[in-house]
């Protein structure tokens, strides 16, 4: 709910510009189903910069519809996918890719995951076996005497 | 006059949770009978007088006083009556007001059904539900009340967000809030164990109920806003790993290691203290959840320290709520015994590594939607994290656990025996690879991902139908195969049923992720696209008027292999009071496939006769997955009815812990 909210919000302060949608925006629509098919699979991994949180693919503001026409150009230049990544990001930086690239900023990030998990395992393995070192430790066997005891109480219950 | 009296009541709410939460705990103390009986007449009291207030904000709205700023903000007097209701909780204010109202309500229905409970006991969890109630209380009092006036009085409303004049706003926050919330019983019961010193089978067996209930909730919860955004949003996503939904995802994956955690504690009195653990896990992580959203600290860092008083506030509540219970845990859980014995193949164990996957799954998930708000606090750079990230490193954390899970049910408490598992399962496995492999080249192209989805599908439904059979010839005894069959637990039902529901889900998710097609294109009237095998031939719009706002509806034939199949109609909806134009999709659903269209913008706009942007998607199973989120909770709901939380719950008191259950 959060979140339409903020998306309309981005989307109300964007319609006060009168240029969206201008008879230009969409006129190279899907000419190319295979260069429609590469753009969305890029246009996933790029962030509409001046949304809340959507990417180039799903927005309607004018960047976005912009990036798309751009992408589409370079594609029928002939640029690869990482051409045109890197062109993005050499224009927007980092915060453009919804994959952010594994550098020094964000080892934590993508090491993380790993590391808990990893570091999960190991705890788990380690937790059962002191467990069951402890549970033998205090589940001694009874003593002959505390056996026959024990018997008997079972024998009460039986019978009643 | 009635909103004064709305806000005199909240202020007397405030006073019998402060109440609630101080005596009935010092006489479950002291041992003071008197001061333990507090709690249940002041749990129902707290609970009426919060309705009260929410029903006499509720009738400002429905009154279009807009004299009241939260009413003049969130409503118009041309709202229809139903959002005019549900604008109550539109905002931050009544949201917190609703959050509130969810809270005394939980606590009242402990008091209701709690009958069976020591009265220390109860003291005690309705006390703690007190203290949590006094805080939101003190929260919307001092920051954030739904009530004030505004002088003069405006003559008109600003009118509701209208994406969020959608039914979803009726039914997905009372349902998200309701599970959210409901993890605080959940919390109130680990707090009380542990004042008490008796973690027992007994405290297990009373919380597990309650904690279903808040998860059946939240599940729905989450479900629904799902659906909600995929329908209204218009551009035919079903998640976005917003971090506004990883704050409610993240209490449902805490929530759902911990139903499996109670589970053991129940029947054989171990991994007590996890299991306390994650009840105070859970519910702190939906008062995270509360403080990422409330606090504005999503949108930006700097948009927090702007007007931090409502962040700050959540965040010392926050601190004092975790702090608080982990201090009591640090004191209590030393002294809290071990359980019984179990070896390293057993079901017990599985259900350990289930909670650790799901842990690492949530703390994965904290990580991503954290990590770019610390990075820039830290001023060491702006980065985006979006979904190919999480998709990325969400699929291998859940994959081992969607593979336990057809695995568990099959291992005796214990020790189990792997040879005896691999045997009972090896068939589902045979069925799972062959579904692996063929399923993705009857529908076409064969990826590695859609293989590995429709495996973990096919394994989980397989191995819970052998599961399902090999229990029903165990407990069978002469009797017949269909009689036995329904003779066993419910619980053994729902556990079924939900994880079904979870192989439904999956399927739905790698379907739609795998074969979906969309086309994003220029159609003048008269001119048609086809998508998956399905046209669409658009005729033009026409101009529609709703109660308030105009819209452009679109006019499209769908047909199938030259025949007709219907008329779609997508719109283009203009508030009058709003400048943003809203996007009305159009979906033919069906068990098998969604087709969605929806209508962008006029390519000229002074000509809305001509040509215009549309969208159409193919969505192949889509609705599996919101069919998988119902088919966990109705599992959840037939587990929850089990006959024994019926039984006498005194009568567990006496069954020594860890004793086994059927």
């Amino acid at each position: 709910m959060k979140r339409l909210i903020a998306t309309l919000a981005v989307g109300l302060v964007l319609n006060a510009s009168p240029a969206l949608a201008s008879s230009a925006t969409e006129a190279a629509l899907a000419a190319d189903p295979v260069a429609e098919k590469r753009l969305l699979g890029l246009s996933e991994e790029l962030r509409c910069l001046v949304c809340q949180n959507q990417n180039i693919a799903d927005s309607n503001a004018e960047l976005a519809q912009d990036l798309r026409r751009e992408i589409r150009g370079m594609i029928k230049d002939g640029k690869s996918d990482k051409e045109i990544i890197d062109f993005m990001v050499t224009r927007y930086g980092d915060f453009v890719l919804y994959r952010p690239p594994v550098q020094g900023n964000t080892l934590l990030l993508w090491g993380g995951p790993v590391a808990l998990l990893i570091l999960g395992i190991i705890a788990l393995v380690r937790y059962q076996r002191r467990r069951a070192e402890r549970v033998a430790a205090e589940d001694k066997p009874l003593s002959a005497d505390e056996a026959s005891r024990a018997d008997a109480l079972l024998k009460e219950l039986d019978n009643k | 006059m009635i909103p004064e009296l709305g806000h005199f009541a909240l202020i007397l709410a405030a006073l019998v949770s402060l109440i609630l939460g101080t005596l009935p705990m010092i006489g479950a103390h002291t041992n003071r009978q008197a001061w333990i009986a507090v709690a249940r007449p002041a749990a129902t009291a707290l609970a009426m007088l919060v309705t009260f207030s929410f029903a006499c904000l509720t009738q400002a709205f429905v009154a279009n006083d807009f004299s009241v700023v939260y009413v003049a903000q969130h409503s118009n007097s041309l709202l229809p009556i139903e959002y005019r209701v549900a604008g109550v909780w539109g905002g931050h204010e009544g949201s917190l007001l609703l959050w509130i109202l969810m809270l005394t309500w939980w606590a009242f229905l402990v008091a209701v059904f709690s009958r069976e409970l020591p009265d220390t006991m109860v003291a005690r969890v309705l006390g703690t539900l007190g203290l949590v109630g006094f805080g939101f209380l003190l929260f919307i009092l001092l920051t954030s009340n739904p009530f004030e006036r505004l002088l003069p009085g405006a003559a008109e409303g600003r009118d509701l967000n209208p994406l969020l004049q959608d039914p979803g706003l009726v039914i997905h926050p009372p349902l998200l809030y309701m599970g959210y919330v409901g993890f605080s019983v959940a919390y109130a019961f680990a707090i009380a164990a542990l004042l008490s010193g008796k973690l027992d089978a007994a405290w297990a067996r009373w919380s597990r109920p309650w904690t279903m209930a808040a998860w059946i909730f939240l599940t729905l919860g989450i479900a629904m806003g799902s659906w909600w955004a995929y329908y209204e949003l218009g551009w035919g996503g079903w998640w976005f790993w917003d971090p506004v939904e990883n704050a409610s995802f993240m209490p449902w994956l805490i929530g759902t290691a911990l139903i499996h955690s109670l589970a053991v504690t129940e029947k054989r009195g171990s991994f007590k203290n996890w299991t306390v653990l994650l009840a105070i896990s859970a519910f702190s992580l939906s008062l995270l959840g509360t403080f990422l959203v409330r606090s504005g600290v999503l949108t930006s860092v700097h948009a927090f320290a702007t007007d931090p008083r409502r962040g700050i506030f959540i965040l010392i509540f926050l601190v004092a709520v975790i702090g608080a219970s982990l201090t009591l845990f640090a004191a209590r859980a030393p002294k809290v015994g071990l359980g019984g014995r179990f070896g390293l193949v057993s079901r017990e164990s599985l259900l350990l590594t289930n909670n650790v996957l799901l842990v690492v799954a949530c703390a994965t998930v904290l990580l991503g939607t954290l990590y770019p708000l610390l990075i820039d606090a830290l001023g060491a750079g702006k980065i985006s994290v979006g979904p190919p990230y999480f998709n990325a490193v969400f699929v291998p954390v859940m994959s081992p656990i969607l593979f336990l899970m057809g695995i568990a049910p099959f291992a005796r408490w214990k020790d189990a025996s792997v040879a005896d598992i691999a045997k009972a399962v090896k068939w589902a496995l045979a069925i799972g690879v062959i579904v692996a492999i063929a399923l993705p080249l009857v529908y076409g192209q064969w990826y590695a991902l859609t293989a590995l989805g429709l495996f973990f599908a096919a394994w989980i439904v397989a191995t819970a139908i052998l599961n399902f059979i090999e229990r029903v010839q165990h407990t069978r005894a002469g009797r017949s195969f269909l009689a036995t069959a329904f003779s066993q637990p419910r619980s053994f039902f729902g556990m079924h049923l939900a994880h079904i529901g979870i192989a439904v889900f999956v399927i739905g998710v790698t379907m739609v992720s795998s074969y979906q097609d969309e086309k994003d294109v220029k159609l003048a009237p008269g001119q048609s696209v086809d998508v998956a095998g399905y046209h669409f031939t658009f005729n033009g719009v026409k101009a529609v008027e709703g109660p308030n706002y105009v819209a452009a509806q679109g006019d499209f034939d769908l047909a199938v292999d030259g025949k007709f199949v219907r008329k779609m109609n997508p719109e283009k909806r203009n508030y009058h009071s709003s400048a943003m134009p809203m996007t009305e999709a159009s979906i033919d659903a069906g068990l098998l496939r969604d087709v969605y269209v929806s209508l962008g913008e006029p390519i000229d706009r002074d000509k809305p006769e001509g040509e215009w942007a549309v969208r159409v998607y193919y969505k192949p199973f889509v609705d599996w997955i919101w069919g998988g989120c119902v088919l966990m909770s109705l599992g959840g709901l037939i587990a929850m009815l089990d006959r024994r939380y019926r039984v006498k719950a005194r009568a567990a008191t006496q069954l020594p812990a860890g004793t086994q259950q059927a």
